[in-house]
């Protein structure tokens, strides 16, 4: 089955310096993926390097099988759904104006329709006529994913969608997502909370340093040496009721 | 869609109040006059005097209103209007250099000059929208473009030895629909025309926007040729205005925001509204120019900026709260 995104020898470069080198990584039908890595460790680059909004100094990148430069821009957003980390809008317009984007190849009613859809989908369905600007940041949050969801993209990629939100949220939002995985979406998120990303993602790719250190099931690309070196964290991932737990302290400075 | 006839409907009222009110008042055996009698003294002053000058008003409000909107949406900044990018700044001083060289007199000459010199510093602007995305610098570049353009006019003024010229420049620096008459409007809507199309088309792309570049860039839309078909648009309609009616501010920056609210913030929804308002605004601005009784009369750039300063202040006061945001 043709991966919904592939990527081989992706390397970026800005200013001289290397932010990615040689990451190659594959997301399937069905899958969320997440990825996971300290601060500056190329998430967002390897993102928008995988969609075409940074230039590659190396490597390729296929949508559906096929290269991203031989997309036109339409079809890449057939495939491809982005949700950037950046939060901020510029006009007030409604909720259900702002996840409607998500829908613009639709008729404009068909467009609505699956707003108001996606919006109730992530609870803020009677928020849909209030101002986007007037809301709560997690309000705020959801209105955006909303927007991602009613794209109905192949491949959703969430660029930190649970940052900043209370736990409810944050579960809500990663269940919401793994749902269109479960309906055949492949998805991408990226997270700075472990846990989160553990319990919500099939595998975890770990970045650092712009090289992707570990790849795999949660507990294996989180294994204690990788949260070591990576996290600066001794600890590892635990089975609790709830799911996997990352239990880790940090690393002193000289251990 | 009610809300554009509302705004028509208080646009026809306007132009109304704009072709009865005037410098000089009529009798009501001379208004009657008028509509029986087109050959009539009073239908000339209705007709041939008042209402070229009353769509001329209209039609560069219009126009600005449209511009100012597309800014705003394309720079996702609600202190945007035409001059911001440098546009009208160019238009001004491309004009002012006409004058400057003794080419006022020679018909077309300075108007073709404000319209070149518009859809020059628009030329620039796209170059350098194509390679930057941000607002913030394409804001920044704009500034100084338009501190250029600004510099040109003022050197003229500082390097003329003519009174005469630097009184000509000024007077099309502060913006007049004086003495216009019907067949002045006719070259201004040949520019206007595609200018206000190739804003339409820009609108879908300027919605978009409002996510942020990254967001409308994986949108499906092809932003490059959008956000050129509007900064193209804009400099069209700028260009435009200034070759009717010289410089007028803050008709660009404020019609925007009268309607941004009833068009639910749409930056897509609001340029028609903005254009229709922008027209209002400007048409009464003129009337008042005409009626308030003053020894010379009021420049229209004057009295829309007196009324606009105040508004522009309001708006930054209000707009800080999305920047908080």
């Amino acid at each position: 089955m043709t991966a919904a995104l592939e990527l081989e020898g992706v390397s970026v470069r800005r200013g001289g310096r290397a932010i990615l080198q040689g990451v190659s990584l594959s997301v399937a039908a069905g899958e969320v993926l997440g990825l996971v890595g300290p601060n500056g460790a190329g998430k967002t680059t390897l993102l928008r390097a995988a969609l075409g909004l940074q230039p590659r100094s190396g490597g390729d990148v296929r949508l559906s099988g096929r290269p991203l430069e031989a997309l036109s821009e339409r079809e890449r957003a057939a495939i491809a759904g982005y949700l950037p980390q950046e939060r901020r809008v510029a006009w007030n317009m409604p909720a259900r104006d702002i996840a409607a984007l998500g829908a613009a190849a639709l008729a404009p009613r068909e467009g609505r329709a699956v707003a108001e859809a996606c919006l109730a989908e992530l609870e803020v369905g009677e928020l849909a006529g209030r101002g986007v600007l007037d809301m709560s940041g997690g309000e705020r949050a959801r209105v955006l994913l909303a927007r991602l969801l009613a794209t109905r993209a192949k491949l959703l990629v969430a660029d930190e969608p649970a940052a900043g939100l209370d736990p409810e949220a944050q579960l809500l939002i990663l269940e919401r997502l793994r749902a269109r995985a479960q309906e055949g979406a492949a998805v991408i998120v990226t997270s700075h909370d472990l846990t989160l990303a553990a319990r919500a993602c099939d595998r975890l790719a770990v970045l650092h340093g712009g090289t992707l250190r570990a790849a795999g099931a949660p507990a294996e690309a989180l294994s204690p040496a990788v949260l070591a070196e990576v996290f600066a964290l001794d600890g590892a991932l635990v089975d609790s009721p709830a799911g996997l737990t990352l239990a880790a302290r940090r690393r002193p400075a000289n251990g | 869609m009610r809300l554009i006839l509302a705004l028509s409907l208080a646009l026809a009222v306007a132009l109304g109040l704009s072709i009865v009110f005037g410098e000089t008042a009529l009798t009501a055996t001379q208004y009657a006059d008028a509509f029986a009698r087109p050959a009539s003294p009073a239908a000339e002053i209705l007709f041939g005097i008042r209402a070229p000058r009353a769509f001329a008003a209209a039609l560069v409000g219009g126009a600005l209103g449209l511009a100012g909107a597309v800014m705003q949406g394309l720079l996702r900044n609600p202190l945007a209007e035409p001059g911001v990018l440098g546009v009208s700044a160019w238009s001004g001083a491309a004009a002012a250099l006409a004058i400057a060289f003794g080419l006022g007199a020679t018909p077309g000459i300075v108007e073709g000059a404000a319209l070149a010199g518009a859809l020059g510093a628009g030329g620039v602007v796209a170059l350098l929208a194509a390679r930057f995305r941000e607002p913030e610098t394409l804001i920044l570049f704009g500034v100084a473009l338009a501190a250029l353009g600004g510099a040109v006019t003022t050197l003229i003024f500082n390097l003329s030895p003519s009174p005469i010229t630097l009184a000509e420049v000024l007077a099309w620096l502060q913006g007049s629909v004086a003495n216009r008459d019907w067949s002045d409007l006719a070259p201004a809507l040949v520019p206007m025309i595609p200018g206000a199309a190739l804003c339409a088309y820009a609108a879908a792309g300027l919605r978009m926007l409002t996510l942020g570049e990254e967001a409308a860039a994986l949108s499906g839309l092809p932003m490059a040729r959008l956000r050129v078909a509007a900064i193209a648009g804009a400099a069209l309609l700028t260009g435009a205005s200034v070759e009717v009616a010289g410089v007028i501010g803050f008709v660009g920056l404020a019609a925007p925001h009268l309607v941004r609210g009833a068009a639910s913030d749409d930056p897509a929804r609001v340029l028609a509204p903005s254009a229709i308002a922008g027209a209002i605004l400007l048409t009464l601005a003129d009337l008042l120019a005409r009626v308030i009784p003053t020894e010379v009369e009021l420049r229209l750039g004057v009295v829309t900026a007196l009324f606009g300063a105040p508004l522009f202040a309001l708006v930054a006061w209000r707009a800080a709260r999305s920047w908080r945001a």
